[in-house]
Order: structure tokens, then C-alpha cells, then sequence
């Protein structure tokens, strides 16, 4: 009863009154989380359901295939011909979106150079990804079947073509395509390195026939599931469609895999370039992996610091035997102890993740502002905050449990007397 | 209430062994006021912190109420001392970081009390004692007889049926002693508490309805 409000009274108490030891506690506790918090924004502006990817947490995301033969193996983008065949009318999701990934197009605008990023959407990509419309509006699947001349722009390409004027209705050749201005919308981080463009356009304007039948290719699908709880189903089919598609050369190559990940399962298989997570190759997921990977950085990372803490901590304990060998005395079990010291830590290391969040708030702010990454928007939302209170609450028991047993394993004696061992 | 057998204690190290008592065989009746005299380094501090369970024999057998406390575990013998025994120690040994009310209530912490009795308890203790108006003091803002007088309330705050003070006057001028010692001799014919107590000061054991002394780690009256 009342045992953590108590521990948490004397740990606050004791902070203020020992204000060297609290300060150097605190700065490494707050130092070595603000850089796991500034991370953990990152991983989060790449793999979270930020907008345009709202929905990212219910969509899956096809990009890779991978053919292996005896003798070699081959790694490329989606075909439209397999993706339009297998994906689009996969059952059980909410809506498919296909895509290109991004061609470098060049324009001449008044004797300038500019390079754009060109992306090839259909109209359902509109749907499945919540863009901001800052004029004008997304083109159809009509469109994109007509194959109509047209094109939604970003804010910086209506910036570098139009110097920053209303683009709706205006043309912009681009790629030796003109194509007119339907829609601009707000700059996309490349981060988001699968949605972000300059230009966007209908799939239907890529000159030529060849690729509507290509099993590999130059694109990509976004797969929207009602719920992530659909996501096996969705999987299930998928590899069962790819089983029946004809392998594209079958002289060579014995197989033929076709993924559906995540959005942070197409970052790991990205990072990875893991050859052998296709399929149904047994062992851990590309996710499962980088999660591994994540947090054993994390880990290795958090152990320097926490040795630091412990060993300070432990120096404590001759300071604070007395109080030991007193609380003993009058009763406390040594589990009692252990308990009271941890909370004490884990309390340290809370306050230690507070200072380390509003330092993160502050660099974070400040890497926006510098523009170093464009259109990014990097800040301590939720997400991060939860895993920065999940690494103070483990870096706080690290670094706490050594000292805590240490302490309640002293001899009521001894510490009376002072002494330590 | 408590009586040790033939109780031995030696400490080991590398190189030496030392006997710090040799075959000490006493019974605290309740109720009863004993001072422990001898000079320093003859064990009564051991023997004192034998009596409180803070220590386990060599040898020989320490009965509580009639039960031998060797068959207790940690975890028992926590709650023994929580319940049955209190400690006044000569250097106080209140704790800096808590108020006077907190360092009362700290014995209570182990029991399954609410935070309103645990201070009304704390609150009866200190006016026992005299120091109802320091109770949001810390330690370091009070006299050595003040702080003396708040380990005193945290020793009877549980009601233990035994309290052991280890020279609980050895760091206070004679007049603040004896205030001190008014309040364990209250305590002892008020609640009728066992008290045994070390001290060197003949004058205090005089005082008190038995004398053990000791030498060289044997008891020898």
C-alpha cells in the first residue's frame, strides 16, 4: 500500500537534495534519449502513418520482385502486366492504387534546367492516399484510362515552373510530354520516397504499349485492407496468384515472388536487401529483423550510458547504507528494497525522458527549419513519445536492478555501520 | 519474550577470527528495563543487535515469544522486527531526505496501514515524545536531542512490544540525556514496553530494574 507514491516522494527528495548526482544522472540519461528520441523520429517520419500515408497502418505495399534460377537471381520493380492481372482486383481489399516509381523528367522553362521527379498514378491513388490539395483536384480513372494529357503538380514544381503563381489550367511539358495542370499539392518528404513526386500523371500517358503487359517492371502497388487484421488473407491470396503466374523467363529462373509488406516491412526490405526473404523462406520476416536489428542498436546504444548510471548509483549505496541498515531494521523485506530503489531509478529516468523530449522538440524543430530534409516534418508526436517513455521505462530498470539488489543484499548491520560490503 | 542460549558470535575474515561473544545465555522478561554496560568492544552492541534480529548466532539459540527465530525466514524475520521490536540507535539515524512526520511513519510503511491512520499514528508518537510542532522539519534542522526524541517516536510509532536503544544518550549532553531517558522510562511503565538499552553511563544503568554486564564477550553478571 502507498508503495510507489512513497518511493516517488523520497526520489524526488532525494534529486533535490543530492543536485550534483541528479545533475549528473540526468545528463546522461536525457543526452542518450534525446539521440534514441531523435531516431525514433525519424524511424517514425519514414514508417508512420503520417499524411499523405494516413491509412499506412491498413495498407500494404508491393513494389520488388524476385526471380532465382540455379544460377543467378534477379530483383526488380513490379510489372503493370502482373500487377493489373493479380493486385488490382485482389479480394477482400478496400481499394488498389497502381503506380510508377519516380522517372527524373527534364523541362526547359525560360531557358532553365529543371529536374522533376515524374510519377505515373492511377486514379485511385487520390483515394488511398489523403493528399493535400492546395488548388484544383485529383484526375480519374477515367482520366487515366483516356489517357488524358493531365497532371497534378507539387507546391515546389508550380514554385520552379509558375515562380509560385496559380497553376491550374497552365501547361508544363515535361518528359516531351506537355501536360496540363489539373490539381497542386502539398510537397511530399522523400522519406516517403514511394509517393513523393514533382509531377504526378495519369498511367495512361506513358507513350507506348509494351509495358501494359510486363510482369516485371517499373511499378509499383498500394493495397488499402479494411483492417491490418486482413492483412494475412490478403497475403494468402497474393502468393497464391504469384504461384500460378507463368514464370516471365522460365529458361532461367525456377521462381517466381511477388511481396506484399508493411510500410515498415518495405523500409526493412529495402535496408536489408535481404535476397532470401521472399516467399515462403522459413526463418524471421525482413520486419521481424529490422525490429531485432532496432533494438539491439537501441539496446547497445542505452548500455554505455546505464553501466555509467549503475556504477553511479552503486556509489550511492555507501552514502545511503544508513538509511539501508534503518529500513531494514524497522522491517522492510529485502524484495521491499529492491522494489523502492528501481522505482527511485526509473522515476530519475522519467524525469530525464521529459528533459530529453523537450530537447528532441526543440532539434527536431530545428532540423524542420534548417531544411535539410525537404518538406519534412519531424517532430515528438505520440508514437515517439511512447517509445521514448518505453526506453526511460527500460533504461531506468537497467540501470536501476544492479544497484537495487547490490542494496538490498546489505547486511542491516553493516549498513548501519555504515559500510557498504 | 526474548531469551538467548548459549549464543556465540564470531567473525570471520581472511585472516582473522574474532569471538565477539562467547556463550551469552540471558532472557528479557516482559515489561523489564535492562541496561547493557561493559567497555567498548565487548560485545554489547553485537549482543544488542542478536536481541533485534539484525544478526544471527554461530551458535547457541535466540527465542521469540518461545519460538527459535533460526527457523524464520528473511522475509519473517522483516516482519518480526516490523512488529515486535523497535530501535534507538545512538547516532539516530533518521533519514535527511524525509520530514520528521515521514521518518515516524517509516515502520508503519511496512504494514498494510492507510497514509491517514499511518499519520495520526506518527502525530500521537511525536506528541508523546514532545515534538508535535516540528513535525515538517527535516532532521538536519533539529537538535541532537530533537532528533533523538524523533527516533524515539519512529521506535514506538509501530507499538512493538521490545525496544533496543544502543547508547541512546551516548550523543547528547546530560541534560538533553535525561530528557531522553524520562521518555523511555514513560514509555516503559506507561505501555509496560521491554526496554533493553547499552550505555556506559552507570548513572543511566543504575536506574534501570536490571544491569547485564559484559566483558571480553562473555557476560559476567
Amino acid at each position: 500500500m502507498n508503495k510507489v507514491p512513497g518511493a516517488l516522494k523520497i526520489a524526488f527528495r532525494s534529486m533535490l537534495r543530492r543536485k550534483f548526482f541528479t545533475f549528473v544522472s540526468l545528463f546522461g540519461i536525457a543526452f542518450t534519449l534525446l539521440v534514441l528520441l531523435i531516431a525514433a523520429a525519424f524511424l517514425d517520419q519514414v514508417v508512420g502513418p503520417h499524411p499523405p500515408e494516413s491509412r499506412g497502418e491498413r495498407t500494404l505495399y508491393v513494389e520488388r520482385t524476385r526471380m532465382s534460377g540455379e544460377h543467378s537471381t534477379q530483383q526488380t520493380d513490379s510489372g503493370y502486366g502482373f500487377l493489373d492481372k493479380n493486385v488490382r482486383n485482389l479480394p477482400g481489399a478496400e481499394n488498389v492504387s497502381l503506380f510508377t516509381m519516380p522517372d527524373s523528367a527534364v523541362s526547359y522553362v525560360d531557358g532553365r534546367k529543371i529536374k522533376s521527379r515524374l510519377k505515373r498514378v492511377d486514379g485511385a491513388f487520390w483515394s488511398i492516399l489523403d493528399m493535400q490539395f492546395l488548388e484544383g483536384a485529383p484526375f480519374t480513372d477515367d482520366d487515366d484510362r483516356q489517357a488524358r494529357p493531365i497532371a497534378v503538380i507539387s507546391a515546389g514544381t508550380r514554385d520552379r515552373f509558375f515562380g509560385g503563381a496559380t497553376a491550374v489550367g497552365k501547361t508544363i511539358d515535361i518528359g516531351g510530354q506537355r501536360l496540363r495542370v489539373v490539381g497542386v499539392v502539398a510537397d511530399v518528404s522523400p522519406l516517403r520516397n514511394l509517393i513523393a513526386a514533382d509531377v504526378y500523371a495519369p498511367i495512361g500517358t506513358i507513350p507506348g504499349d509494351a509495358w501494359r503487359g510486363e510482369a516485371q517492371g517499373n511499378f509499383g502497388a498500394l493495397i488499402l485492407a479494411r483492417s491490418p487484421k486482413d492483412f494475412p488473407a490478403l497475403h494468402t491470396e497474393l502468393r497464391a496468384r504469384v504461384k500460378r503466374f507463368p514464370i516471365p523467363d522460365p529458361k532461367n529462373y525456377t521462381t517466381f515472388d511477388v511481396p506484399a509488406d508493411s510500410i515498415f516491412g518495405m523500409a526493412a526490405r529495402g535496408i536489408l536487401d535481404d535476397s532470401r526473404s521472399y516467399g515462403d523462406t522459413p526463418g524471421l520476416s525482413p520486419s521481424a529483423k529490422l525490429a531485432l536489428i532496432l533494438a539491439v542498436a537501441a539496446l547497445a546504444f542505452m548500455t554505455l550510458p546505464a553501466i555509467n548510471l549503475v556504477n553511479v548509483n552503486l556509489s550511492r549505496v555507501l552514502e545511503r547504507a544508513p538509511e539501508i541498515g534503518v529500513r531494514r531494521a524497522f522491517g522492510a523485506t529485502r524484495s521491499r528494497l529492491v522494489g523502492q530503489f528501481v522505482v527511485e531509478n526509473v522515476a530519475l529516468t522519467l524525469v530525464g525522458g521529459i528533459i530529453a523530449a523537450v530537447l528532441a522538440s526543440l532539434v527536431l524543430a530545428a532540423i524542420t527549419a534548417s531544411g535539410v530534409i525537404p518538406y519534412v516534418r519531424l517532430g515528438v508526436n505520440y508514437r515517439v513519445l511512447g517509445w521514448g517513455l518505453l526506453a526511460s521505462l527500460f533504461f531506468g530498470l537497467l540501470s536501476g536492478a544492479v544497484p537495487a539488489w547490490r542494496m538490498s543484499r546489505l547486511h542491516p548491520v553493516e549498513a548501519l555501520r555504515g559500510r557498504a560490503s | 519474550m526474548i531469551a538467548l542460549e548459549g549464543v556465540s558470535k564470531v567473525y570471520r575474515t581472511d585472516r582473522i577470527e574474532t569471538l565477539a561473544l562467547d556463550g551469552i545465555s540471558l532472557t528479557l522478561g516482559a515489561g523489564e528495563f535492562v541496561s547493557i554496560m561493559g567497555p567498548s568492544g565487548c560485545g554489547k552492541s553485537t549482543l544488542l543487535n542478536l536481541i533485534g534480529l539484525l544478526d544471527e548466532p554461530s551458535t547457541g539459540r535466540v527465542l521469540l515469544d518461545g519460538a527459535p527465530v533460526a527457523t524464520y525466514n528473511d522475509r519473517q524475520i522483516a516482519r518480526l522486527r516490523n512488529a515486535k521490536i523497535g530501535f534507538i540507535f545512538q547516532s539516530f539515524h533518521l533519514i535527511s531526505d524525509l520530514t520528521v512526520l515521514d521518518n515516524v511513519e517509516l515502520p508503519l510503511l511496512y504494514r498494510s496501514i492507510g497514509a491517514a491512520e499511518r499519520k495520526r499514528r506518527a502525530l500521537a508518537a511525536l506528541d508523546r515524545v514532545g515534538l508535535s510542532s516540528r513535525v515538517h522539519h527535516f532532521p538536519g534542522q533539529l537538535s541532537g536531542g530533537q532528533q533523538q526524541r524523533v527516533a524515539i517516536a519512529r521506535a514506538i510509532v509501530g507499538e512493538p512490544k521490545v525496544l533496543l536503544a544502543d547508547e541512546p544518550t551516548g550523543n547528547l549532553d546530560s541534560q538533553m540525556g535525561d530528557e531522553v531517558m524520562g521518555i523511555l522510562h514513560g514509555i516503559n511503565r506507561d505501555a509496560g514496553t521491554t526496554i533493553a538499552m547499552v550505555t556506559h553511563d552507570p548513572r543511566l544503568a543504575d536506574a534501570t530494574d536490571r544491569v547485564v554486564r559484559m566483558f571480553d564477550g562473555r557476560q559476567v553478571q
